[in-house]
């Protein structure tokens, strides 16, 4: 992809993260979002982490090539979420668990020869 | 710990600000490091790598993205994908919202700028527990958390070059970590737990459909939707 597209990728970006960011704050300081709307929003986050997280789990290779799920040993993404999972949860350690998730995904490979 | 109004007049407070941030640092520095090595590697030039962390500013979307650029998505897509991620903040920033509003918009406008999971987490817990410090501290940590950042991002670029290989680091899983994380840190009860189910096996079915493009957005639109409709239908039932 040719850079200038990708800046133009990255002012979009820029542009369409600060606008919720800065909305509600600069907006409505004195009043509330609407019951349906922060309903809907508290949705969200669950739903677009969840969304994004089983497919690069289930199926590795993402984007391109093979589109089939993977529920196999060999699947080193979906069995090293179990370690992470745990540290997320028993620690509710955010960053505790990106740095297991990627020791454990490293130690595997070195140990697997992957 | 001085009063507000009294910090805020002198300004000062910015060393209690920059120790605050402390704990973001320790994980931006890896992640942002991780999101840099890996720009590289989907070919964004290092101008561009850095000025996503310094415009963009949201490690999530741009660790997405860098995905998303690797895999020739459009430029539509990318920027819909970073929406529909970020809107959470949304949310972040109304919760914020009440506590400010003794500020000055364009205080409020440069704070919400680096409004990150990360920077709401210790801010909506220090305003609740002990109210809102002077200026001086709040964008103390939130400066530091930023360019700590692009710090990252930078060892990252530079690293780029040195790695042949993200594969033997684990940097590849960094994102499927950090949702992981994410997710569980996010799951506060059972309907969340269901919604989180449907909308990962929905967006799994839709890429599998050949809509690997837009599964995210779509599989997020249309759980959301259901989870107030059943909201809404389990309180007037009860």
């Amino acid at each position: 992809m040719e850079q200038e597209t990708i800046l133009i990728a990255i002012l979009g970006m820029m542009a369409v993260t600060y606008v919720p960011r800065a909305l509600p704050v600069m907006a409505l300081s004195s009043r509330r979002l609407p019951q349906v709307v922060v309903a809907w929003l508290s949705y969200v986050p669950v739903a677009v982490l969840a969304a994004m997280l089983f497919p690069a789990l289930l199926i590795p290779e993402g984007q391109a090539g093979g589109q089939q799920i993977d529920l196999s040993l060999g699947n080193l993404f979906l069995w090293a979420a179990v370690p992470t999972l745990l540290v997320a949860w028993k620690r509710r350690s955010f960053f505790g668990a990106v740095i297991v998730g990627m020791v454990v995904v490293a130690v595997a490979r070195l140990v697997l020869g992957g | 710990m001085n009063p507000p109004a009294q910090s805020e007049a002198a300004g000062r407070g910015w060393p209690t600000g920059v120790s605050r941030a402390m704990p973001i640092v320790l994980g931006y520095v890896p992640i942002g490091l991780a999101y840099g090595v890996l720009a590289q590697k989907a070919g964004l030039s290092a101008l561009n790598t850095l000025l996503m962390s310094l415009l963009v500013y949201a490690g999530s979307a741009q660790l997405i993205a860098v995905g998303l650029f690797a895999g020739g998505a459009s430029v539509l897509s990318i920027v819909l994908t970073t929406f529909v991620v970020n809107l959470r903040h949304l949310l972040f920033s109304a919760a914020v919202a009440p506590f400010l509003q003794h500020w000055r918009k364009i205080d409020l406008a440069g704070f919400a700028y680096e409004l990150t999971d990360e920077t709401f987490a210790v801010h909506s817990a220090q305003f609740a527990s002990e109210g809102v410090p002077g200026r001086a501290e709040v964008f103390a940590t939130n400066v530091t958390a930023q360019v700590s950042w692009i710090l990252g991002t930078a060892l990252g670029v530079l690293l780029g070059s040195v790695i042949a290989d993200v594969k033997p680091l684990g940097l590849d899983y960094a994102l499927p970590a950090m949702f992981i994380a994410l997710l569980i840190l996010q799951i506060q009860d059972r309907v969340q737990v269901a919604v989180a189910l449907l909308a990962g096996a929905l967006s799994v079915g839709l890429l599998l459909a050949g809509l690997g493009q837009w599964n995210v957005i779509v599989a997020t639109v249309i759980v959301a939707t259901l989870g107030v409709m059943l909201e809404r239908w389990s309180k007037k039932r009860s």
